[in-house]
C-alpha cells in the first residue's frame, strides 16, 4: 500500500497535534492507522488492515480478558499508560493461568492530544507487547472534543491459552482454610509511583512502577506448586481489597502478619508522609498466590528465584471464619482487621 | 524509617507493656480518653488495646476534626458551591464524604456539577485563586490548632499577592475549650468517668504544654501529651497509670521530640494577627460551645467567606439513630449504637465518626470489627 499515492502529507508525529478528523473514520482515521499504529504494532493478522482478526489459536481452553486503562499522569516512573494497558490485560489473562497471545487496544483521544505523546505510548506499548510475547490484532481509535477526555484512554482486550496443565484454572474461589498466601515481592510502588508523580504532590523519592507482565512468574510458580488455588494481581485497591476478594469469594477468612509484608522503605516513607496505607495502592507488577500448605515452601522458592519475584514472602494463611474477616497481626503483636477499600484511598489531615 | 522504627520498636512496645502491667492496681479501672482522632488510629491501627490488661479502658476522644464539624456548617458550604457557579470550593479530601443534611455530601455536589476541589495544602487554594482571576476561590477551613497555621499563612499569602478572589469559610476550633466541655459532663452520672487523658501530639506542637495546666488544675485530672507512635502511647499510659497510681494531677509530656513548653510562637503571633476567638460555635455532639472556634479578624475581614457571600449558619439536627453525640463525649461506645455496621458503615455513614478513620466509628469497623464480644459500656464499667 503506498501511503504516499493516498495522503498528500505525512502527519507530523513531532509537532502536530489530534483533531476530530483523526477519529471520523475517512481517510484521517486511516492514514493515522497506516503512519503511527501499523508500524508500531504490525503482524499479519494487523497488516491486513480488517476491522477483525482472524487467528487460529491452539493448545487449550481460551481465556479472554478487558481492561480499561485511564492513569494520570500518563507517563511516570518506570512506565506509561501504555505499557500499563499491556501488562494490565496480560496479567488478568496470567491470573486466570493463561498464557497470553493477542491482545485488540481501543484509543479514545482528547481533541489537541499532541501526536508525540501518542507515539510515545504507542511505542511503549508496542515495546511491552513484544517483551510479553503478544501481538496486537485489532484496535480502534476514536477522538472527543477538547475538555471531554483527559488525553487518551486505552482499553484492550487479551486472549489467552489455559495450558492443560491446569486441570482447573486458578481462582478466588478456590482457597481453603490452612492455605498458604504468598506475594510475588513489594507492595504499593505503582500507587505511590503515582500519586508522587502528580504534579500537585512533589516527593523527593527514588520510587518506580512495578509495572511488568506477570505470565512468566506465573508458569515458574505453577511448574513448582502445580496445586496453587488462587492468583491474583492486587491492582486497584492494593493488596487489602485483593485479599478480601479472594476470602469473600470462597467464604474463608485470612491472617496476615504484618512484619511479613514487604514494603520497600521510601515506599513505606511516602506513605507515612501522604497519610495513605501502602496496603490498599495499587500494584502493576505483583501477585498473590494461595497454595496448598504442602507446596508453600516450593512455591516460595520458584517465585524467589525469578527475577520478578526476588522480594516474594509467606504473609500470612486462610482461616475458617464465616464472617470473611482478613485479620492482621500488627508489629506490636496485636490484631486488626484489614478492611476493603472504601472510597478513595485519601489523606488524613492530621 | 528513621525517627519512626525506634517507636514502633516491638521490644520496647513488650518492656512497655510489661510495666504497664506491674504497675497497675488489679482492683481497680483505668479510664483514659485520648483526645486525639490520631490517636484513636493508631490505637486501633497497631492492636495496642490487646497489649493493655482488661481494666484499662480508653475512650475516644472527640479530636477528629471531620467528626465534629457539625452538619450545618458543611450545608453552607453545599449550598455556597451550588448556588453560585463561579465558586471554587477547596477542601480537604476527608471532608468529601461526610455527610450533611438529607445524605448530600460534598462528592454528591461535585458530581451535580458544583467545582469543588480536593487540595492537600491551603496553599494550594491560593494558587488556584491566582489562576483563576475571575473565579472566587474559597477555602473550606476545619480542624483544630494543627491546621489552623496553614489557612492563616494561605490568607498572608493571598494578601501579599493582592488577590481578592479569594476567602475562607472558617471552621477551626480549639482543644482547651473542648476538654473543658468533655469534662462538664464527665463526671455526672452518666458522664464518661475519665482518670485522665491522653493529650493531643499535634495540636500542642503549635500550642504547647501549658494551656493544658489550666484544665488539669480544674478537673483535677493527669494529662500526658503523646506522639502517634505505639511506644509514644504505651508510653503516655504507662505515665498516666503512675499518676494515678501517685494521686497526682499533672500535666507531663510525653512528646517531647516534638513539644515544646511554649508551643510554636511564631505559628500563634500568625494566627492571632489573622484570626479572633469565636464567642460561640456549634460542636457535633457537644452543642455549642463559648470561645471554642477561630474567624477571621477584623482586619482581615476581606477573607472571610461568610462576610464575602453573606451566608449565615443554620444549626441542623442530626440523624436520629445516630449516637455520634454520645460517642464523642466518651459516653458511648461505637457498638453500643444501634445503627453502627448496620445502617451506618463507612460506605453509607449516617454519622462523621463513620468517615474520617479517625473518627472513632470508622477506626472500630475498620480495625476492630472482627472482635465478637460486644464492648461493655463505658458507663458501666
Amino acid at each position: 500500500m503506498s501511503d504516499r499515492r493516498l495522503f498528500t502529507r505525512r502527519i507530523d508525529l513531532r509537532k502536530g497535534h489530534v483533531e476530530l478528523v483523526h477519529g471520523a473514520g475517512g481517510k484521517a482515521s486511516a492514514q493515522l492507522f497506516e503512519e503511527l499504529f501499523r508500524p508500531a504494532f504490525s503482524n499479519p493478522a494487523l497488516d491486513r488492515g480488517d476491522d477483525s482478526a482472524c487467528l487460529t489459536m491452539e493448545g487449550g481452553r481460551i481465556v479472554v480478558a478487558t481492561d480499561g486503562h485511564v492513569v494520570s499522569p500518563l507517563f511516570f516512573p518506570g512506565g506509561d499508560i501504555g505499557s500499563l494497558a499491556v501488562h494490565g490485560t496480560v496479567n488478568d489473562l496470567a491470573m486466570g493461568g493463561a498464557t497470553p497471545r493477542h491482545l485488540t487496544a481501543g484509543f479514545i483521544l482528547e481533541e489537541g492530544f499532541p501526536f508525540s505523546d501518542l507515539k510515545r505510548i504507542v511505542d511503549s506499548m508496542a515495546a511491552a507487547a513484544a517483551e510479553a510475547g503478544v501481538t496486537i490484532v485489532a484496535g480502534d481509535t476514536k477522538v472527543v472534543e477538547r475538555g471531554k477526555g483527559d488525553g487518551i484512554f486505552i482499553t484492550t482486550t487479551g486472549l489467552g491459552i489455559l495450558p492443560a496443565d491446569w486441570p482447573e484454572p486458578p481462582g478466588a474461589h478456590r482457597a481453603r482454610p490452612g492455605d498458604v498466601i504468598l506475594v510475588s515481592g513489594t507492595l504499593g510502588d505503582h500507587g505511590t509511583t503515582i500519586l508522587a508523580a502528580r504534579d500537585d504532590l512533589p516527593l523527593m523519592a527514588p520510587i518506580e512502577s512495578d509495572t511488568a507482565p506477570l505470565h512468566g512468574l506465573v508458569s515458574a510458580l505453577h511448574a513448582a506448586a502445580p496445586g496453587v488455588r488462587t492468583l491474583r494481581d492486587p491492582t486497584r485497591g492494593g493488596f487489602a481489597t485483593a485479599i478480601n476478594e479472594i476470602c469473600r469469594a470462597s467464604g474463608t477468612g485470612a491472617l496476615v502478619r504484618e512484619p511479613a509484608l514487604p514494603i520497600r522503605r521510601p515506599v513505606e516513607a511516602a506513605c507515612e508522609i501522604l497519610g495513605v496505607d501502602p496496603l490498599y495502592l495499587a500494584n502493576e507488577g505483583k501477585l498473590i498466590a494461595i497454595v496448598p500448605p504442602a507446596e508453600a515452601d516450593a512455591a516460595l522458592a520458584a517465585l524467589k528465584s525469578h527475577p520478578l519475584g526476588a522480594d516474594a514472602a509467606i504473609v500470612g494463611e486462610i482461616v475458617a471464619d464465616e464472617d470473611c474477616f482478613v485479620q492482621v497481626e500488627t508489629v506490636m503483636g496485636g490484631r486488626r482487621m484489614l478492611d476493603w477499600l472504601v472510597g478513595d484511598p485519601l489523606p488524613r489531615i492530621c | 524509617m528513621k525517627y519512626v522504627d525506634e517507636f514502633r520498636d516491638p521490644a520496647a512496645a513488650r518492656n512497655l507493656a510489661a510495666s504497664i502491667r506491674a504497675e497497675i492496681h488489679p482492683d481497680r479501672d483505668y479510664r483514659f480518653m485520648e483526645f486525639c482522632g490520631g490517636h484513636t488510629h493508631a490505637l486501633c491501627r497497631f492492636g495496642l488495646e490487646d497489649l493493655l490488661p482488661g481494666n484499662i479502658r480508653m475512650i475516644h476522644g472527640p479530636g477528629c476534626p471531620v467528626c465534629v464539624l457539625p452538619t450545618g456548617r458543611l450545608d453552607m458550604a453545599i449550598s455556597l458551591a451550588l448556588s453560585h457557579p463561579d465558586v471554587i470550593l477547596c477542601t480537604y479530601g476527608d471532608l468529601m464524604r461526610v455527610p450533611a443534611s438529607k445524605g448530600d455530601t460534598l462528592r454528591g455536589a461535585k458530581a451535580r456539577g458544583a467545582d469543588i476541589r480536593m487540595i492537600y495544602s491551603p496553599a494550594q487554594a491560593v494558587d488556584i485563586a491566582a489562576a483563576n482571576p475571575d473565579r472566587q476561590v474559597v477555602f473550606m477551613a476545619i480542624g483544630f490548632e494543627t491546621t489552623t497555621p496553614p489557612t492563616a499563612a494561605s490568607i498572608l499569602a493571598a494578601e501579599a499577592k493582592r488577590l481578592t478572589n479569594f476567602t475562607v469559610l472558617c471552621n477551626h476550633v480549639l482543644t482547651p475549650a473542648a476538654i473543658d466541655a468533655i469534662m462538664t459532663t464527665a463526671d455526672g452520672a452518666t458522664g464518661a468517668q475519665l482518670d485522665g487523658f491522653i493529650g493531643p501530639g499535634n495540636v500542642s506542637t503549635i500550642i504547647g504544654a501549658e494551656p493544658y495546666e489550666a484544665a488539669s488544675e480544674t478537673w483535677h485530672k493527669p494529662i500526658v501529651i503523646s506522639g502517634f507512635e505505639p511506644n509514644d502511647l504505651l508510653q503516655a499510659i504507662l505515665m498516666l497509670v503512675r499518676q494515678v497510681n501517685r494521686g497526682e494531677t499533672v500535666v507531663e509530656n510525653a512528646f517531647a521530640r516534638a513539644v515544646r513548653p511554649g508551643g510554636n510562637t511564631k505559628a500563634q503571633d500568625m494566627c492571632g494577627r489573622v484570626f479572633t476567638i469565636r464567642n460561640s460555635f456549634e460542636w457535633r455532639g457537644l452543642g455549642e460551645i463559648p470561645g471554642s472556634a477561630l474567624r477571621l479578624a477584623p482586619a482581615y475581614a476581606a477573607f472571610d467567606a461568610e462576610a464575602r457571600f453573606g451566608i449565615d449558619y443554620v444549626s441542623t439536627p442530626d440523624h436520629k439513630a445516630c449516637e455520634c453525640a454520645a460517642i464523642l463525649r466518651g459516653e458511648k461506645a461505637p457498638r453500643e449504637c444501634k445503627v453502627f455496621a448496620t445502617a451506618c458503615t463507612p460506605e453509607h455513614p449516617l454519622g462523621s465518626c463513620m468517615v474520617s478513620p479517625e473518627g472513632a466509628c470508622a477506626a472500630h469497623y475498620l480495625y476492630g470489627r472482627f472482635r465478637k464480644a460486644p464492648e461493655p459500656s463505658p458507663a458501666a464499667t
